[in-house]
């Protein structure tokens, strides 16, 4: 019993670790983060005023912007983490994969750790996010709870997406592959989701899509958590098992992946 | 005492034999070269031995751990430095060393002060908050054997260490391999494709070749062997591997070079 629970501390000491290195390392580059900005600053102010003149999505008792603004920061959280993926392909180009694999450190902290620092590089978006949400006068929930909730949902859901790319990076290992291969995943994952419209206004087909796709959990628990009006679907219950089994899973099968990149 | 000891240890990547029936074994203290041209199954051994590459059959064990059955135990005392680029660009010197020194689990109050002696030891001192991409390639090459070294272990794989470095800094590279072994009492496993420096360095060498040990003794041993006036060990090498240096084409030659030029662009 002892030895599980100082094994599993070391096991989070270590994930912990690879998270800090890769806080360092955005430290001192933070230009991609700039970069990622432009995006949402594009969808809420440019896409979402539009579409808030048409007034053609029910959206129910929330304003379209109001409704939007939780999708987009789930869309900047899940294109900032699918791209996270490249760098393991960098690192095992270089060696540097190979030295940590040679170390004492636990191939599941290697997964989980460089999965988690996909939420710190989200939580930047999020931070986007809620100033352009205020901007343009998004009605939001300031309860510390709420916000407490808000970063939880963001660091979820970029570790699960964060894994998911770890998984695609390991199995095409080149740059190349994995930058078509990006593009061609996000698009499904953004429309087949509730991030921008309701799923009941969706043919079914695409429903059933919709609601085997964790995004639409991720932003069925941030309408919930992150304005003052907001509602959750499914309910916050759901959304959490939803997208911790799901993480649990990808994790798992990335730990299984990691030392094959090394061979 | 043998602190690595390899049985028959055999690895292929489909109808390649990269690796045929090792079967080596190194003493406590020593500093052992593995010889050969490039694709003759050197790092291929390495990988196995530190742990990055289960063997196809065979056995070895390292510091009296299986590689196979206690890997997680081998890794903890071995030291490893990856032919290619390992050190991270993007942090500084100091960086590279404080997350290694926290995956090694090396005690907080120890920790700063190991960092410290290590960049001293390493003549890196006084750059230890700079950027590691505006290293030389000597430099770089110095952090990440601090890098593998840091925890003490006992014994340092060293793959093609001085691959990309100017004469100069391969000079630098190889008294600091010497020093290693006498400060820190580390057994030293190396590989090179270059003659004189297993010459120079090395106690005992392995010439491997396509995949096999062609010959194993002290260079000294193995010129005296061939019976020729003044041989070199590259002679030595020509007499046991046959005249051909370089291994003919399997495939995986051209990402090979590729790894080997990226890494020496970025070494030089």
């Amino acid at each position: 019993m002892k030895s599980v629970i100082i094994g599993t501390v070391s096991f989070i000491r270590k994930s912990l670790v690879i998270v800090e290195l890769e806080i360092r390392k955005m430290r001192h580059d933070p230009t991609e983060l700039l970069m990622r900005a432009v995006q949402p600053v594009l969808w809420l102010l440019l896409f979402g005023e539009v579409f808030a003149q048409t007034r053609a999505i029910p959206t129910g008792n929330l304003s379209y912007l109001d409704f939007l603004a939780p999708g987009i920061l789930a869309q900047s959280v899940l294109f900032i983490a699918i791209f996270g993926g490249m760098s393991v392909i960098w690192e095992r180009d270089l060696g540097i994969i190979h030295k940590f694999l040679a170390s004492p450190t636990p191939r599941g902290a290697l997964a989980l750790g460089k999965s988690m620092s996909g939420g710190a590089r989200a939580l930047t978006q999020a931070a986007v996010v809620y100033i352009l949400a205020l901007l343009i006068g998004v009605k939001m929930n300031w309860n510390p709870l709420a916000l407490l909730g808000v970063i939880f949902t963001v660091v979820l859901a970029a570790t699960l997406f964060s894994a998911f790319s770890l998984i695609i990076a390991f199995l095409v290992r080149t740059r190349e592959r994995f930058m078509g291969i990006g593009q061609v995943l996000t698009m499904p994952f953004f429309f087949a989701s509730n991030a921008i419209y309701p799923i009941s206004i969706m043919p079914p087909w695409l429903q059933a899509v919709a609601h085997g796709n964790p995004l639409t959990y991720e932003v069925d628990a941030l309408r919930a958590l992150m304005l003052e009006n907001g509602t959750s679907v499914y309910g916050l219950g759901v959304d959490f098992t939803v997208l911790i089994l799901c993480t649990a899973v990808l994790i798992t099968i990335c730990t299984y992946l990691y030392p094959r990149a090394a061979t | 005492m043998k602190i690595i000891e390899t049985n028959a240890l055999t690895r292929r990547f489909g109808d390649l034999i990269a690796c045929d029936n090792l079967s080596i074994a190194v003493e406590q203290g020593e500093i052992f070269g593995l010889l050969g041209p490039n694709g003759a199954g050197k790092t291929t051994a390495i990988k196995m031995l530190t742990t990055l590459l289960p063997p196809t059959s065979g056995n070895a064990s390292v510091a009296g751990y299986d590689i196979v059955h206690q890997a997680s135990a081998v890794r903890r005392v071995i030291g490893y430095v990856p032919q290619m680029l390992s050190a991270d660009g993007t942090l500084t010197g100091y960086e590279n060393l404080l997350i290694f020194a926290k995956l090694y689990d090396i005690p907080r109050r120890e920790r700063n002060k190991r960092i410290h002696d290590v960049m001293s030891f390493m003549d890196l001192a006084d750059d230890a908050n700079r950027l590691v991409r505006t290293y030389s390639g000597g430099m770089i090459r110095r952090l990440e054997i601090a890098q593998s070294m840091m925890h003490r272990p006992r014994v340092l794989f060293l793959d093609e260490p001085t691959i990309g470095l100017d004469p100069l800094a391969r000079r630098a590279v190889g008294d600091l391999i010497t020093d290693l072994r006498d400060n820190y009492d580390a057994t030293i496993f190396m590989t090179t494709h270059l003659m004189e420096e297993a010459d120079l360095l090395c106690g005992r060498v392995a010439i491997m070749h396509r995949g096999k040990v062609a010959a194993l003794g002290s260079p000294s041993e193995l010129k005296s062997a061939i019976g020729k006036e003044g041989a070199t060990l590259e002679d030595v090498f020509v007499h046991f591997a046959g005249s051909e240096i370089e291994a003919e084409g399997d495939g995986r030659d051209y990402r090979e070079t590729q790894q080997t030029r990226r890494t020496a662009r970025r070494l030089g």
